[in-house]
């Protein structure tokens, strides 16, 4: 509980407790915990006057806010038109079946969670994936895969 | 709304609003009906369904009415060919991710989306049913709501009911896009989480999404076991909010046809919640002039304000979001659970009946009701209290279901023992009609006067202002009340849980200071339960309001302490108000739960 304590404790002194600081509290927390579990949303809703169900479905609404666990690193391959057009699908069965897990799960050494995600305004550059934080245009399945295996050597 | 008027034309018909006004109300004004799904008098303006879209000439784009204000010049048509496809398509699209097996369905026959789809002949077949493709949850774990995914059409009524009007937020909506739903905390079940069961939401849903939990068949059951002696209580609001179901426009009072028509379905005794709403004020009066006296005289700590206890909803929603208040709350059961807790002992005894063969029933405003019926405190009597709890709804589905013409049936009094009440116990009905009824009492024990308002009509109390306070000034007392010579007695009234909320807040900030607060959780008291025919709207509420006023006047006995039968059973049974018989049975106790 602490460490949400404290993720907020900063947010809070830079935007305030106003809704409008709502959304950088969920990102920080996302950000240091990898995903907002039933504790985190219950202290942001203390923290910014709200109830639990309006902070629930506010993370929920943006994909890169989780309420689920992840693995450390959170590959999300983009499934909008142009990259679904220029192979998404080949990307993800490359990934599937080298991380051994399907869209929507996570490895059991909790390192990769495999999603797809709407459009990252890549689309001249598709088939697209980001791993955490870092994009990855203009993929083969063999290229996902030795991304993968970068990551997996981390 | 400003003064400054616009000038347009609807359907080639002109007419001039206010400035600020929507294209809907402007329609309204000339008696067109626009349609509407998300839109609700009672809320704040989504605009998510567009439903009510209608035509401006000379523009590219449809314009919801509901959101658009007036312009002006402005022309619009409300029912061109343009507008009719583009409301049919809507209406077919919503039913393409509907389960609409309407015969299955809540809210056949009252249902907006059912109306809509047959007005507008919608052909479902033209649209892959989606519905049957997801994964949708029914959530039947509240002894009040179901909350049914499958027939949700994302309107977002509730969620603003519920954050708007009750300050709740129980609901939100969660996930976007083709998975959006409404949601409660991690979709855990609404049993689980802050919601007060208060039925608001269930009151504005357009669909059979959120609905009560039903216990018809139960009812039915109980009423064909020869072995049983079922006692049936109504509660003050819903002699005045039936005749709705049954074919009446709101404001009818109907409690004699309602009376003749319980005593048709079968039921062994028809008797009236009011009685023990009489007896509430009894041992809630005596309950605060105690409080006051500790306050006054003793000089002990005691909490005040002092706060009424008889709308359940409220009260989840004070152990929910206010458990530091909890000590303020009148520890009187509410009426429902006072009778219920008498029917089985002092009734069983006086009719020579074993209280394990009755099963008591009660016909409630509410929807909260249900809830309190079944929460382990209520069972004083070694049984459940009260058994089944039905909706002023579901009574009127019963008695359609007996194929009773309601219309013609000729009135009929209550049973006795515990069918005399006064019109002190009808207020409790409206906001503010506790308070009223316990103010006409605890100032006639105390100067052994009427309370110095015309016709006993405490008006200041009435309305529906969302909170409002009064000040009676206690002159003259008795001897033995004395010590309130003089005192300023402040009391508020709040209704609407969104108000209670602010009035609560105010009170733990200690930024106001009152005697005696009386909080309902429904907007306009139970007379707007969640429980009450649907739809809702504060011109119906007004009419019902004054029904609930007229049935006082039109009593012989307006004052609880004048009520004989209440004088009765303190004798035989009770002895006194706040006697331990009637700590045993007519109190109760709270229980912290979790805000977050
Ligand atoms: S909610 Fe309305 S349209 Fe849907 S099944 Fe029920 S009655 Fe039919
Ligand atoms: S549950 Fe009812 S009120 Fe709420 S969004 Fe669904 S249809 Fe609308
Ligand atoms: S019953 Fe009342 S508290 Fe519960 S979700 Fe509906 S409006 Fe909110
Ligand atoms: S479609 Fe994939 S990035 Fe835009
Ligand atoms: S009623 Fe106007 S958009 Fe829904």
């Amino acid at each position: 509980m602490t460490d949400v304590q404290a993720i907020l404790e900063k947010v809070t002194t830079k935007y305030g407790k106003q809704r409008s600081a709502l959304m950088p509290a969920l990102q920080a927390i996302v950000k240091e915990k990898n995903y907002l579990s039933d504790e985190d949303i219950v202290a942001v809703a203390k923290t910014f006057d709200l109830s639990t169900a309006e902070v629930y479905g506010t993370a929920t609404f943006y994909t890169f806010l989780d309420t689920v666990p992840r693995g450390k690193y959170v590959i999300r391959v983009c499934k909008t038109i142009s990259c679904h057009m220029s192979g998404k699908d080949e990307i993800i069965e490359a990934l599937q079946n080298t991380l051994k897990i399907k869209v929507g799960e996570t490895t059991v050494d909790k390192k990769f969670s495999l999603l797809t995600a709407n459009c990252m305004g890549w689309c001249h550059k598709g088939p697209v994936m980001l791993v955490n934080d870092d994009v990855y245009p203009e993929l083969t399945p063999q290229k996902a895969i030795e991304i993968i295996q970068s990551y997996q050597q981390k | 709304m400003s003064n400054y008027m616009v000038n347009l034309k609807i359907n080639n018909i002109p007419v001039s609003v206010p400035e600020g006004t929507t294209i809907l109300d402007a329609a309204k004004k000339l008696n067109f009906r626009i349609p509407t799904l998300c839109y609700h008098e009672d809320l704040s303006v989504a605009g998510n369904c567009r439903v009510c879209v209608v035509e401006q000439v000379g523009a590219r784009l449809l314009q919801a009415a509901c959101a658009v204000p007036v312009s002006e010049g402005m022309e619009i048509l409300t029912n061109s060919t343009k507008v009719r496809q583009a409301r049919k398509h809507i209406i077919e699209l919503l039913l393409s991710e509907h389960r609409a097996d309407c015969t299955e369905c809540y809210k056949n026959g009252n249902c907006e989306l059912q109306d809509l789809a047959h007005e507008y002949g919608v052909n479902q077949h033209l649209f892959i049913d989606l519905a049957r493709k997801r994964n949708y949850t029914i959530d039947r774990s509240s002894p009040s709501i179901i909350k049914d995914d499958s027939r949700c059409i994302r309107c977002q009524r509730c969620v603003r009911t519920c954050d708007e009007l009750q300050g709740v937020s129980a609901l939100a909506v969660a996930y976007k896009g083709d998975h959006q739903k409404i949601s409660t905390f991690f979709e855990h079940p609404m049993f689980e989480v802050v919601c007060t069961n208060c039925g608001q939401c269930i009151n504005r849903c357009p669909t059979g999404a959120l609905i009560e939990k039903t216990y018809i068949e139960e009812v039915w059951d109980a009423l064909n076991d020869p072995n049983k002696h079922v006692v049936v209580q109504t509660a003050p609001a819903v002699r005045i909010g039936l005749g709705e179901v049954l074919g009446y426009d709101p404001g009818e009072r109907v409690t004699g046809k309602m009376v003749t028509a319980l005593k048709l379905l079968g039921f062994d005794s028809v008797l009236d919640t009011d009685f023990t709403a009489d007896l509430t004020i009894m041992e809630e009066g005596t309950e605060l002039l105690t409080r006051l006296k500790k306050a006054l005289v003793d000089k002990e700590p005691v909490a005040l304000p002092m706060m009424t206890s008889c709308s359940p909803g409220w009260i989840k929603f004070q152990e929910h979001l206010f458990p530091n208040l909890l000590d303020n709350l009148s520890t009187c059961k509410s009426p429902q659970q006072m009778f219920g807790a008498l029917a089985k002992t002092y009734y069983a005894q006086k009719r020579g009946i074993d209280p394990k063969n009755i099963v008591s029933v009660s016909i409630m405003p509410c929807t909260a009701k249900k809830f309190e019926a079944n929460r382990p405190e209520m069972r004083a009597s070694g049984y459940q209290d009260v058994d089944y709890v039905l909706t002023t709804r579901e009574l009127g589905l019963m008695i359609k279901q007996a194929g009773i013409d309601f219309m013609k049936l000729p009135d009929s009094p209550y049973d006795s023992i515990m069918g005399e009440s006064t019109g002190a116990g009808v207020i409790f009905g409206a906001t503010g009609g506790v308070m009223e009824a316990a103010l006409r009492t605890a100032y006639e024990i105390v100067t052994g006067r009427e309370v110095p308002f015309r016709n006993l009509n405490i008006t200041p109390v009435r309305g529906f202002e969302g909170i409002r306070e009064a000040t009676v000034k206690i002159e003259g007392c008795l001897p033995e009340w004395s010590f309130l010579e003089g005192v300023e007695l402040k009391v508020a009234v709040a209704h609407g849980l969104a108000n209670a909320k602010k009035l609560m807040q105010a009170v733990s900030d200690g930024t106001v200071s009152y005697h005696f607060i009386e909080v309902m959780a429904c907007p306009g008291g139970c007379l707007g339960g969640g429980g009450q025919p649907i739809p809702t709207n504060l011109e119906i509420r007004s009419k019902r309001a004054e029904a609930i006023y007229a049935e006082d006047e039109s009593m012989p006995l307006r004052k609880s302490h004048e009520n004989p039968e209440v004088h009765m059973i303190y004798q035989e049974f009770l002895g006194k108000p706040l006697s331990h018989k009637s700590h045993d049975l007519l109190h109760t106790h709270y229980k912290a739960r979790k805000r977050y």
